[in-house]
């Protein structure tokens, strides 16, 4: 699960992190006094940030022509102008796609006067299954570029889950990263706050890029996260009811949504072959063997290891409420699900829909000679394939006509 | 002889008594599994009854292991108990625990990963199909089935299989036994980030072992697995491998129904698995549907 900028870091003011003052605004009205309290307090200049999940928002542009999904205002009423043309808006970046996001938070913060730029985050190395700590020098940018480019000016860091986060780690990050004196202590006292974040919210990744030194009003430097963003295990999410309340539900494909109801992992693709398997693995290889003989999936979809009558029912309408699906490829290995339950959920799914689009069924496994008697005799135009391969021809075949 | 387990291999179950457990219990008795005891805390001195098997419950895999002699655990425990399920096994002495568990948190595996440093158990999985070794009987009957693999599909013979997907393990094993090619022993080490075994271990048994002459290895996107067991296999491989890489049409940033089937920041792609397994020498099929013919055109 993902969440919202202003989100995560709430997420991380709770562990100890400093994060600049601001508030989530959903109305024009609560942009207001969030800039009030933010003037009212001297700070000279606020950022209006449109919040949603995706990158590039500064950079992106409104459908209705404002540029900019990260604004910069010097005023109450420029805060308030800002907010009127993000909030309910439409916002389409690089992340987005071109349907764009609707933006229905923003964050008001004041804009702190940035000295430094550093990038921070904490993530799991799986080759080795520990907790790892990424830093740089290079914040503010793209940190993959960085990676690729200078690898050197990132340094890594491992922490042992037995022990847990080591002062020294913290005092060795903050040398790595040429932070002396005073802001050494607090860079030590923060990178430990963030590991804290990540193993005690059960995130698979907290990134703060940019975290900055600021001048503060008072002429004193501090270190601030000034952008954050954290992603959850959804395997955990059981024990954490507070974050889970954080969910933003228009933030996912309605599909998706639906999908999840029936226990049904979907994802909605671009192509127009729409397919339904059982297992992960096997739903990915399905939509490889698509490409490979020349046409596109237009999802992944599992329907797991005992797919029901219901299951199968609530799939065929998923699927088609996608009007780019042309064709639909039913594969299904069933090792210990009885192909005959398969099939009968597909006549009756197909009955039900009212189906006019090709169906091309791969049946294998379990009472499968069973299975493909019920498909052959219930009066249905169904395709059957005599392999994966062979279906997989048949079902481009099906879109390319 | 196979890797890891062998129709001798006495078996227990960990969550006998739970749904899940219960099925595929009474599928591996009938696939002629010496399943000798179940674990359920609360019910221990019951017995799990099928089919004339009177398997008797305990309330702890230490007691279970101790009156039964069972070497090996399946763990079929709800996820967030499952992590203390695996070190209940360990501190018992298993030498294998297989945990089936899908949904288990990525930090309770960290933890559980950290906690066998220095153990004898081996763990495999979570969120895995399980092992089969096949038997000689009528469609593999009399062979050790740990996990939720269709035993049938198997045929007593000399490829090992080893997956991070279950549907494509028996995708493979179907083409293998319909080809009239047996098996040594299939793995599938599961689709989580963090794992008991990896791809490069499950390769060195097999490449250790008499039995096996051939091997399927079946990876998908996210994380750097397969290409460490390339790695490896480039310099110490004796024996033929073929394997299919799932997930080239996943877009970037989603997770595949697995935890662990995700492209992040550029890295795990479908692309850089299959390069490194062309580089190794490994014979990559084109599509899931040739793996089994990949390899046998290699032996």
């Amino acid at each position: 699960m993902n969440i919202h900028e202003y989100q995560a870091k709430q997420l991380l003011k709770r562990n100890g992190v400093s994060i600049p003052t601001g508030d989530p605004c959903h109305s024009i009205d609560e942009a207001k006094v969030a800039a009030e309290k933010i003037f009212g307090a001297g700070h000279k200049l606020a950022v209006v940030k449109s919040q949603i999940h995706a990158g590039g928002r500064g950079k992106g542009v409104f459908k209705h022509g404002f540029q900019g999904g990260v604004k910069l205002a010097k005023s109450v009423e420029d805060v308030v102008q800002c907010a009127d043309n993000m909030l309910g808006k439409t916002l389409v970046t690089k992340q987005t796609g071109t349907d764009g996001r609707v933006v229905s938070t923003v964050l008001v913060a004041a804009a702190e006067d940035i000295q430094k730029e550093f990038y921070l985050a904490v993530l799991l190395d799986r080759s080795n299954s520990r907790p790892l700590i990424m830093a740089s020098t290079e914040g503010g940018v793209d940190i993959e570029e960085v990676a690729e480019k200078h690898p050197e000016k990132i340094v890594k860091m491992h922490i042992d889950p037995a022990m847990g986060f080591q002062p020294w780690q913290g005092r060795k990050i903050a040398a790595a990263l040429g932070i002396k004196g005073d802001l050494a202590g607090q860079c030590a006292k923060l990178v430990a706050a963030v590991y804290n974040t990540w193993w005690e919210c059960d995130a698979s990744m907290v990134e703060i890029n940019p975290l900055c030194i600021c001048l503060g009003p008072d002429g004193k430097e501090k270190l601030i996260a000034v952008d954050a963003k954290i992603g959850l295990d959804d395997n955990a999410l059981y024990r954490h009811k507070d974050i889970l309340e954080m969910r933003d539900l228009a933030e996912e494909s309605p599909l998706e949504i639906e999908a999840s109801k029936f226990n049904l992992n979907y994802i909605k693709l671009d192509g127009s072959i729409a397919c339904l398997v059982n297992g992960a693995g096997l739903a990915m290889a399905t939509m490889d063997i698509i490409q490979h003989y020349g046409a596109s999936p237009a999802n992944f979809l599992d329907v797991g290891g005992g797919a029901s009558k219901e299951q199968v029912s609530a799939a065929f309408k998923i699927i088609l409420s996608d009007p780019n699906v042309k064709a639909i490829f039913v594969n299904i290995f069933g090792g210990i699900m009885d192909c005959n339950v398969i099939a009968t959920g597909i006549v009756g799914a197909v009955k039900e829909t009212g189906l006019k689009l090709p169906l091309i069924v791969r049946l294998e496994g379990n009472n499968v000679l069973a299975g493909k008697k019920t498909l052959a005799e219930s009066g249905l135009t169904i395709i059957s394939g005599d392999s994966m391969a062979d279906a997989a021809k048949k079902a481009v075949q099906a879109v390319v006509h | 002889m196979s890797i890891l387990v062998t129709p001798q291999t006495k078996v227990l179950v960990q969550g006998i008594t739970g749904e899940f457990g219960g099925r595929h219990t009474r599928l591996s008795l009938d696939y002629g599994t010496q399943l000798v005891a179940g674990v359920t805390p609360g019910k221990g001195g019951q017995f799990f009854e099928h089919a004339g098997h009177k398997v008797p419950i305990f309330d702890t895999v230490a007691e279970a292991a101790k009156q039964s002699g069972a070497t090996a655990s399946a763990v079929f425990v709800p996820p967030p108990f499952a992590a203390d399920a695996i070190l209940e096994g360990v501190d018992a002495g298993l030498e294998l625990v297989v945990a089936i568990t899908e949904g288990i948190p990525v930090r309770d595996m960290v933890r559980v990963k950290q906690a066998m440093i220095g153990s004898q158990t081996r763990l495999i999985g979570p969120n895995c199909p399980g092992i089969v070794t096949p038997g000689t009987g009528k469609d593999s009957h009399g062979g050790c089935r740990i996990g939720i693999a269709p035993g049938y599909i198997h045929k007593k013979g000399n490829i090992g299989v080893v997956s991070r997907s279950g549907t494509l393990t028996y995708e493979a094993v179907w083409q293998l036994t319909s080809r009239g090619i047996g098996q040594s022993t299939c793995v599938g080490i599961g689709g989580d980030p963090v794992n008991g075994t990896s791809h490069l271990d499950v390769i060195q048994l097999f490449m250790a072992d008499s039995e096996t002459t051939g091997i399927i290895m079946i990876g998908e996107i996210g994380g750097s697995a397969e290409e460490e067991a390339a790695e490896w296999i480039a310099k110490h491989g004796t024996k033929p491998v073929a394997g299919f890489i799932a997930g080239a049409t996943a877009p970037p940033g989603r997770r595949m129904g697995h935890a662990g089937a995700i492209v992040s920041g550029g890295k795990g792609t479908a692309a850089a698995k299959i390069e490194a397994f062309k580089s190794a020498g490994i014979g990559v099929a084109a599509t899931p549907s040739e793996m089994a013919d990949t390899l046998l055109r290699m032996m």
